[in-house]
């Protein structure tokens, strides 16, 4: 794999866990690659399929979710919600012939600042391996 | 006017009031019959008639009517079967003259396993009729002469109308009323699902005798030897209906490698013993599919030989 | 309500193999409700064959659009004055769409996105099931209010046959056998006399056996 491939990765999380994980990696002082834009929602739950989809359309090379643990959703069931939907759009990428690990979904606990930097450096990594989408 | 409704062999017999033996035969998977006339071969002189499958569990094999012709010219009797899954009343009413018209006698109405058990899976579904409705039409063709829309039949097929009856399906309460509907419609003789739980089964058939079911109708018991613990096993976990007591899979278990076979023959011969004495019960339907050389050993040891002559 | 599954991707992708301008139409009615055919679905449809198309670095172009129903013509004709800017219309209606769209638009190629399966209702938020096989003669208060016609995988009507297990049906432990529900509500009911009743033969004339039906109220025809 090329070297100079910055992949085109779009990120969403939630004002809950995964954004207050934000503030403290923020606080310690730790960006994110400036190659995954970020995108905050109240709840993954409000994640639909299409949200999931348009990056892709748009020209992403990969998307993830970032949330509350299944246990601790503050709305109890976007989580989980947000998970059989990501699982839906691996499926359709596989029926396209796409990679579906170009699309996942983190369980992050509020305050776990190292947790949320580890997840987009994992995506980020996931995708350069995997290349641009365009070369499948 | 015949005393009898159709001659039939096995008719014969029932009415003499003579215990019943019957046996079981599945056409070949081609137009081969060897395997067929030698399946024959060891039953006859075993058994009164001999049932003859109609695609069994779906798989396509020689038609039951035409594997029955080959029986009649072994000299044997064949008991013709038709499930309501491949075919519809036309068919059903043409091949029940068919039938009649080549010397096939006695004839078994069934509904049928699903296609989707078989091994064309994509067929079409047909069940126009259901087999308590196929009981009716054979009825309707022998004792009114008419087709099921009421039109005269030139030359009424005299068939003596079998059914079969399964005392542990469910809902076990209702098996008994079905039982009473087919008798109703017009069965003459029942052949049970084979059984394995005798208490359950002494049970089903004192309720058959408290409704004088067993003065309408002949009701033989059907008896399946186990071969192995294996299929004991199967039988008990795979087969939908099927009532296997733990009891008798320990007993064939305890018997000791090579002397399985042996111990279900015995258990076989066992319950035909109480068959013959149980009330209500008219005779015995063997069903020993593919082991027809052992039938032979089982009639002598059950004491079902000589066949009586009517 | 009708309920239907969308096609695999892979067979729609297929159909429209050719065309770079595609029209995604979709049905506010039956496939709404089942989360198959709606604004919704046509959008996610229009996204992924996008996406496909990245793949192939073919451009294509691909819009959307529901109708309130594609299987009366006052709606079918609205889109009269777009349907000539594509060259390819996906319908995700049931059958009965595309066919619609066939015959008021004969010149346009019109594409099933659905297999139209069967006439049901939701049992539980996400699973439909099978209630209505169309036979033309409705007689489920016979049977406690439950069809043995579509319910039941022999259609028998005087079940139960013997395979069922549990109260499962001999085809699969998913189906339920509904003899069994039918003898257990009319033995709640104090029916059960009336399932020792002979049903004779069913007619099948009104059912689709019959032919192609069609129905006819001449006090609303103009």
């Amino acid at each position: 794999m090329s070297n100079n491939f910055k992949p085109k990765i779009v990120a969403f999380y939630c004002s809950n866990c995964a954004s207050s994980a934000a503030n403290v990696a923020d606080g310690m002082d730790k960006a994110l690659p400036e190659n995954i834009k970020t995108i905050q929602v109240p709840c993954t739950g409000r994640i639909e399929i299409l949200h999931l989809l348009k990056p892709f359309e748009e020209g992403a090379d990969g998307v993830y979710v970032a949330g509350c643990q299944e246990d601790s959703c503050q709305f109890v069931t976007g989580i989980t919600k947000a998970t059989k939907r990501v699982a839906h759009v691996k499926m359709i990428l596989e029926q396209l012939d796409i990679a579906p690990e170009r699309i996942d979904i983190f369980n992050l606990s509020a305050g776990r600042g190292q947790a949320f930097v580890d997840v987009a450096s994992e995506m980020n990594s996931r995708i350069i391996e995997l290349g641009p989408l365009l070369s499948e | 006017m015949s005393e009898y409704k159709s001659e039939s062999n096995l008719e014969k017999i029932l009415k003499a009031g003579h215990f019943a033996f019957t046996g079981e035969c599945g056409p070949p998977l081609g137009a081969n019959v060897e395997h067929l006339k030698e399946k024959a071969g060891h039953l006859k002189g075993c058994v009164d008639a001999v049932n003859v499958t109609d695609n069994q569990t779906a798989v396509v094999r020689m038609s039951s009517w035409a594997a029955s012709l080959v029986l009649l010219q072994e000299g044997l009797e064949p008991n013709f079967q038709m499930v309501c899954r491949d075919r519809n009343r036309l068919a059903i009413q043409s091949d029940i003259l068919g039938v009649y018209s080549h010397g096939i006698k006695n004839m078994l109405c069934l509904s049928g396993d699903h296609q989707r058990f078989g091994n064309h899976p994509e067929a079409k579904n047909v069940f126009d009729i259901d087999s308590m409705q196929l009981i009716h039409t054979v009825k309707t063709m022998r004792d009114e002469g008419t087709f099921l829309n009421g039109q005269d039949i030139d030359g009424p097929p005299e068939l003596f109308i079998g059914a079969a009856s399964n005392p542990f399906a469910e809902p076990f309460e209702f098996r008994i009323h079905r039982l009473a509907k087919k008798i109703a419609v017009g069965a003459d003789f029942i052949q049970t699902q084979c059984i394995y739980n005798m208490d359950r089964f002494r049970e089903f058939m004192k309720r058959a005798v408290d409704m004088g079911l067993h003065e309408k109708c002949y009701i033989l018991a059907g008896v399946t030897p186990m071969k192995s613990v294996g299929m004991a096993r199967y039988m008990a976990k795979q087969v939908p209906g099927m009532d296997v007591p733990a009891s008798l899979i320990k007993r064939l278990q305890g018997a000791g490698k090579g002397k399985v076979a042996g111990e279900g023959i015995k258990f076989a011969v066992e319950q035909i013993e109480e068959f013959k004495e149980m009330e209500g019960v008219a005779g015995v339907h063997l069903m020993a599919i593919e082991w027809e050389h052992r039938v032979p050993e089982i009639s002598k040891l059950a004491g079902m030989l000589p066949r009586p002559k009517v | 309500m009708i309920v239907a599954e969308q096609k695999p991707i892979t067979e729609i992708l297929e159909m429209v193999e050719d065309y770079t301008k595609i029209l995604v139409l979709g049905c506010k009615g039956c496939v709404t409700v089942c989360n198959v055919g709606g604004s919704k679905e046509a959008a996610i449809l229009a996204s992924t064959l996008k996406i496909a198309k990245r793949k192939t670095n073919k451009k294509i172009e691909v819009a959307t659009h529901t109708l309130e129903r594609q299987c009366d013509p006052e709606y079918v004709d609205e889109v009269k004055d777009m349907i000539d800017d594509y060259d390819a219309v996906i319908s995700i209606a049931c059958g009965v769409g595309p066919q619609f769209l066939s015959e008021r638009y004969p010149s346009a190629r019109i594409f099933p996105g659905v297999n139209t399966k069967f006439m049901g209702g939701a049992v539980e938020h996400g699973i439909w099931s099978e209630r209505c096989a169309g036979c033309g003669t409705c007689v489920i208060h016979h049977f406690g209010g439950l069809c043995p016609i579509s319910r039941c995988s022999k259609s028998l009507m005087n079940g139960p046959c013997g395979g069922s297990s549990n109260g499962k049906c001999e085809i699969s432990k998913d189906v339920d056998c509904i003899w069994d529900m039918i003898v257990r509500k009319m033995t709640e009911l104090g029916r059960l006399q009336e399932l020792l009743e002979f049903v004779p033969p069913k007619s099948w004339i009104t059912a689709r056996d019959g032919g192609p039906r069609r129905l006819i109220r001449e006090e609303l025809v103009k």
